[in-house]
């Protein structure tokens, strides 16, 4: 378990953190989710000790780490721009942890060579970080946070720098990599997608704050507040309430006189994105709300601009405009 | 930027006559000078007691005043770009002060402070000495390491030092692992150039040293003695002897080569 208590950290005039508290249970994979500039990163630079909070606590399983430096915090550490060591080789690299610990010659020979297989970099051992691509030196990266054995294993924004298949392709890789090896690993990321692809729980943070702690399901239907619900994903304001647009269902055929529940609204644009459909309408008391169709349905529906329609929500709205 | 071919011609010519003009051809006379007369009277010229003495006492001088250079710098360089004392700006200040102040000032100012009835005594002779020399030299050679060494420091960032530590490198480890080597080009450019203003220092020399043939007099003192006393062709033996010593540096320290990493 990694805990924060009450842990606040300022810049200058500028405060990272307001008092945080944080769990992180054993052996989970959490992500610490927030737009840029929300503190989470501090965060989890704090556990990992690369910054020393002005107030509150750190703990690693039970042991107070608050002012115990990063080597001795039993740490693995991955960053967004790799920090792969220029001057050594891939080889050199992962050994490095090991080499500082004095482990005999063999033993870190054997550990590195496994842990280039478990990455896939089993042919790069004798390259050099500059001849890697971006995806290889983040994996090489992650070899040797991990060639230490590390109990907890921190990652800030790890695949941020990567193109968009690649970054795919290592968060798979990522999950499975956690299930192999019994380590509590902490990512940081502003991507919900890749939160909720990844974690099995996820800690939204905004403005130096925790704003609700979950799973990926529970904080996209039951968000805390407004800022969860929107970082997490669309959503559109009906009858005063607050829905996802893909929680709304449209009934068509209302050209004549009003029957059937839900409002009406004027159709005023459709856009058709390949497997969906958004529909843009405007209520009857003049606002604005944003319906997302299955391609099927929309054909069904054969809604058009100018069309009035039925809307209504088809699930209890999570929270109230 | 592109630029017309007849103009780009015309900068090339311009910068290499430039370069010609101030450097290679008054260099290339010294050493045309110097073995016009053949190499015998060369010989004789660099072994005279006085010249053996001059060539060891600068060598002598300069092995003390650049690793200290080195080293300080070093520190230095560290202290500006990763310390977070407020300090940093008057350290920056102070380092570029030999830059800014006439060696002869410098060496005014030592005579001042360690010279006979100066602010400090210490037990051994300091002006008109090996010692003072050493600090002349020192002084006017200190900003080198530390201005090639700081822009590739900021450069190289952070980021590796705190991995290194996450790995479990104390800060010293971190320092001599990852630290040194990724300044190594820094180190060793600035180093070039402190061993060549070490050996190459005059005004401040001049003024500490007192001259004394045979025993505080450097080569840059005895060229300028030989020149003064009609001796061209000693004075331009002793000039070679010096430009020797560069070269040698350079090729020493060009030793040092680029690995893989730099080269992509």
């Amino acid at each position: 378990m990694i805990t924060a208590h009450a842990v606040g950290k300022r810049f200058g005039d500028f405060v990272a953190l307001h008092d945080v508290d944080l769990e992180v249970p054993d052996g989970s994979l959490t992500a610490l989710l927030g737009p840029s500039g929300s503190g989470k990163s501090t965060l989890l630079r704090v556990i990992a000790g690369l910054e020393t909070p002005d107030t509150g606590r750190v703990e690693i399983h039970g042991r107070d780490v608050t002012h115990v430096p990063p080597q001795r915090r039993g740490i693995g550490f991955v960053f967004q721009h790799y920090a792969a060591f220029k001057h050594m080789t891939v080889r050199e690299n992962v050994a490095f942890g090991l080499r500082i610990r004095r482990r005999p010659r063999a033993e870190t020979t054997a550990r590195v060579d496994e842990l280039l297989g478990i990455v896939g970099l089993s042919g790069y051992a004798a390259r050099y970080p500059s001849q890697l691509s971006g995806g290889q030196r983040q994996r090489m990266a992650l070899a040797r946070a991990l060639a230490v054995a590390p109990k907890v294993l921190l990652l800030d924004e790890p695949f941020g720098a990567l193109d968009a298949n690649v970054r795919a392709e290592l968060r798979e890789w990522l999950r499975r990599l956690h299930e192999q090896v019994d380590v509590t690993t902490v990512l940081v990321t502003h991507d919900q997608e890749e939160a909720m692809a990844i974690a099995d729980r996820i800690v939204v943070v905004n403005d130096g704050r925790v704003e609700q702690v979950g799973s990926a399901r529970e904080i996209y239907d039951r968000p805390a507040n407004h800022f969860v619900m929107g970082f997490l994903g669309p959503v559109t304001r009906l009858g005063g309430s607050l829905v996802r647009p893909h929680d709304v269902a449209i009934a068509g055929g209302l050209n004549g006189s009003g029957n059937g529940d839900g409002r009406r609204a004027t159709v005023l644009r459709v856009v058709h994105l390949g497997f969906e459909v958004r529909v843009e309408l405007e209520l009857d008391d003049g606002e604005q709300a944003s319906v997302q169709l299955a391609r099927g349905e929309a054909d069904q529906l054969a809604v058009e601009v100018g069309d009035t329609v039925a809307v209504r929500a088809t699930r209890a709205p999570a929270l109230s405009a | 930027m592109t630029v017309a071919r007849p103009w780009r011609l015309g900068l090339r010519a311009l910068a290499l006559g430039y370069l010609g003009a101030l450097l290679l051809v008054p260099v290339g006379l010294v050493f045309y000078r110097t073995f016009e007369g053949g190499l015998g009277e060369v010989w004789a010229s660099v072994t005279t007691p006085a010249a053996v003495s001059a060539f060891w006492l600068t060598v002598t001088v300069a092995a003390i005043a650049v690793p200290l250079n080195t080293v300080l710098g070093v520190v230095c360089a560290l202290a500006l770009v990763r310390g977070r004392s407020r300090g940093r700006a008057l350290l920056d200040l102070v380092i570029d002060l030999p830059f800014a102040v006439s060696p002869i000032v410098i060496g005014l100012s030592l005579i001042l402070v360690f010279g006979a009835g100066g602010w400090i005594e210490l037990p051994f002779q300091v002006i008109f000495s090996t010692p003072g020399i050493v600090l002349a030299t020192t002084f006017v050679s200190l900003p080198f390491v530390v201005r090639e060494v700081v822009p590739v420091l900021r450069e190289v960032g952070e980021e590796q030092e705190q991995a290194a530590a996450t790995l479990g490198a104390s800060r010293w480890q971190a320092f001599w692992r990852i630290t040194l080597p990724s300044i190594r080009f820094g180190i060793v450019y600035g180093t070039i150039l402190s061993v060549a203003r070490a050996i190459g220092e005059f005004g401040a020399v001049s003024v500490v040293s007192g001259r004394i043939s045979g025993e505080t007099e450097t080569l840059t003192l005895l060229v300028e003695k030989r020149f003064n006393n009609f001796d061209l062709a000693g004075a331009y033996a002793a000039s070679t002897v010096l430009a020797l010593i560069a070269v040698a540096t350079l090729l020493a320290l060009t030793l040092v080569k680029p690995r893989q990493e730099t080269s992509s």
